[in-house]
């Protein structure tokens, strides 16, 4: 699988990842060469295999529902690169 | 106060033949150590031994002198917890209150957690003392520790090479004696690689085993906390700390837990092990696979019945699985770091999306931006079919050939790396050479089994790790089964000269 310099912008823009025309060059060929190692998976028949998609057995957790305590808010604010009094201070969406 | 004569002699077990956990809780309950001359003994050799490691982001002085004063007024009230007072170190993914947890990232460089870790809050509940946090690399992505956003951690036996990864800052610490203990986590093979390369004893438990609440997330079905020590009782000793159900993590398993250390007998006969030959891969260097068919010889004189022709046919398939799958997790869980809510942040821009995109460039370094691509990719329109999808049905593939070989064996038993540790700087930029260093212990992650790392022997003076799978939640088989070979060999107890 060959990637052209295209598909690697628009991966880092699904990915949200801004990136250098540098960056852009040496993904498209470390990926392309890793893609094609994975080409080895298509000559494996899996017919009629369910996907695994966590190794152990435990199916359906729920957990009853029960007021318990969380942390004040000043301790989850304490970390906020911009806040503003008790919110997260954040950039305008809509422009 | 105890004599400078008796501090003096510590020190120089630590600094020459290191010290055991069962050790030092001998000398703490004969009251002949104390907890804060232990402390400060293993501080200073941290302070001696870092300038040529680097296995450390963050070394905790005040912090481990306070919990050592602590710990030493529960041992005087007759507490025998054989983890009390046991200065250790803690991989800097796992959330310590009040203690910076970078996980190595520019990211996470100013990260405070205001919360602990299940792992973390359990050992303090056993009298911990946290000498400080682990260097590995960046989000635990890498075999080598160079990926660290600070530094790259070097290997004690040869300061040229490297420890392994991601938790190399976790085995280094133990195998160059400035811990008595470390827990690391293990994705791929992020304890077991690293206790390979450095001569330490190292296990991965069962997916399910160990809570992962405060873990920070990679890839949510592989990830795995479990200890590095220097040999296999005190593994059983950490284990029986750290394993059991927690309701804040959804995957872990609630049954019962055993005291790891009653399965610590020499009695082997009996027990089935399987040898499979797809694990002595093409390019495998020889003097390593000399080593482990050495190693299986002493299994065998042992008392254990050996079948050298087992076989998993997937086993090539594994690494691609693995470097589909985990991506994928790892992009997922690591779209949270959007520079909102903590963690490092674009400013000089007031657009959302740029601010956004700026963040995550800067804050990642380049083997995360890979993964971040790669499983971007994998689960893209049009490629989720043939990548992530195919992946997940290989996945099966490779449990149920694990299922079949577990009916006809205990255990199985391969070498943990393919190689001795490789130079600094050899494959940092060739990231597929990099992934084919852990091609022996994905296959377990992805089966989501528990696998011990135990040392094994020395090529040119360079480390070589045995690695033993077992069935899920059989635990005690390989600890068993290690003891044993610790009992009858004395690999385990050479230590590096630093």
């Amino acid at each position: 699988m060959k990637l052209t310099c295209e598909d690697v912008l628009h991966i880092a823009l699904l990915a949200r990842l801004g990136m250098t025309d540098a960056e852009v060059e040496r993904f498209r060929e470390q990926l392309s060469t890793i893609l094609e190692n994975f080409e080895i998976l298509q000559q494996v028949d899996t017919t009629n295999i369910l996907p695994t998609a966590q190794p152990i057995t435990l199916q359906n957790v729920v957990s009853d529902d029960e007021v318990a305590d969380s942390l004040p808010q000043s301790q989850i604010l304490a970390n906020a690169p911009r806040k503003e009094e008790n919110f997260f201070r954040v950039r305008a969406v809509l422009e | 106060m105890p004599s400078t004569g008796k501090t003096k002699g510590v020190r120089q077990i630590i600094n020459h033949n290191r010290l055991t956990i069962h050790q030092a809780h001998q000398l703490l309950k004969a009251k002949e150590l104390s907890s804060l001359e232990l402390t400060k003994a293993i501080l200073e050799r941290i302070h001696q031994a870092e300038p040529k490691v680097h296995a450390l982001v963050t070394i905790t002085d005040e912090l481990a002198l306070q919990q050592a004063e602590k710990a030493d007024k529960l041992l005087a009230a007759g507490n025998t917890n054989p983890l009390t007072g046991i200065p250790a170190l803690i991989k800097d993914n796992m959330c310590t209150k009040g203690v910076r947890t970078t996980c190595s990232s520019k990211m996470l460089e100013n990260f405070t957690p205001p919360y602990n870790a299940t792992v973390v809050q359990k050992l303090n509940e056993h009298g911990l003392v946290m000498v400080g946090k682990a260097n590995m690399d960046e989000f635990a992505m890498g075999s080598s520790t160079e990926h660290s956003a600070f530094f790259p951690t070097h290997n004690p036996w040869d300061l040229s090479r490297v420890p392994g990864g991601s938790s190399g800052g976790s085995a280094v610490a133990v195998a160059a004696g400035e811990a008595i203990y470390a827990l690391g986590s293990d994705t791929g093979g992020s304890i077991r690689q690293p206790a390979g390369f450095c001569s330490v004893t190292g296990l991965k438990p069962t997916y399910g085993r160990v809570s992962r609440y405060g873990l920070v997330a990679f890839a949510s079905s592989l990830d795995q906390i479990g200890p590095l020590t220097q040999d296999v009782t005190d593994c059983a000793l950490v284990l029986n700390a750290i394993a059991g159900y927690d309701s804040r993590d959804s995957t872990s398993v609630p049954c019962l837990i055993p005291d790891y250390t009653q399965c610590l007998t020499t009695e082997l006969n009996g027990l089935r092990i399987g040898i499979p030959k797809e694990y002595f891969v093409a390019g495998m260097q020889p003097e390593v696979e000399t080593a482990i068919r050495i190693a299986i010889s002493k299994l065998e004189e042992l008392g254990v019945q050996v079948d050298w022709e087992a076989s998993l046919p997937h086993t090539p398939h594994a690494l691609a699985v693995y470097y589909i799958i985990a991506p994928s997790e790892a992009m997922a869980n690591l779209a949270r770091y959007d520079g909102v809510k903590y963690g490092f942040s674009y400013s000089e821009t007031d657009n959302m999306w740029e601010a956004l995109a700026k963040t995550r460039q800067h804050g990642f370094g380049p083997e995360v931006k890979r993964r971040i691509m790669l499983g971007t990719y994998a689960l893209s329109a049009g490629y989720y079919d043939a990548y992530y999808l195919k992946a997940q049905k290989v996945r099966t593939l490779i449990r149920q050939e694990f299922d079949h070989a577990f009916e006809k064996y205990d255990a199985l038993v391969t070498p943990t790396s393919p190689t001795t540790p490789f130079k600094i700087g050899e494959k940092v930029d060739d990231p597929l050479q990099m992934y084919l260093s852990d091609v022996c212990t994905l296959p377990i992650n992805i089966a989501g089994l528990p696998a011990i790392s135990i040392p094994a022997g020395f090529a040119d003076g360079l480390p070589i790790g045995m690695q033993i799978i077992g069935k899920p939640f059989a635990e005690e088989t390989l600890l068993k089964i290690a003891y044993a070979y610790q009992q009858a060999t004395d690999w385990h107890k050479k230590k590096p000269d630093i």
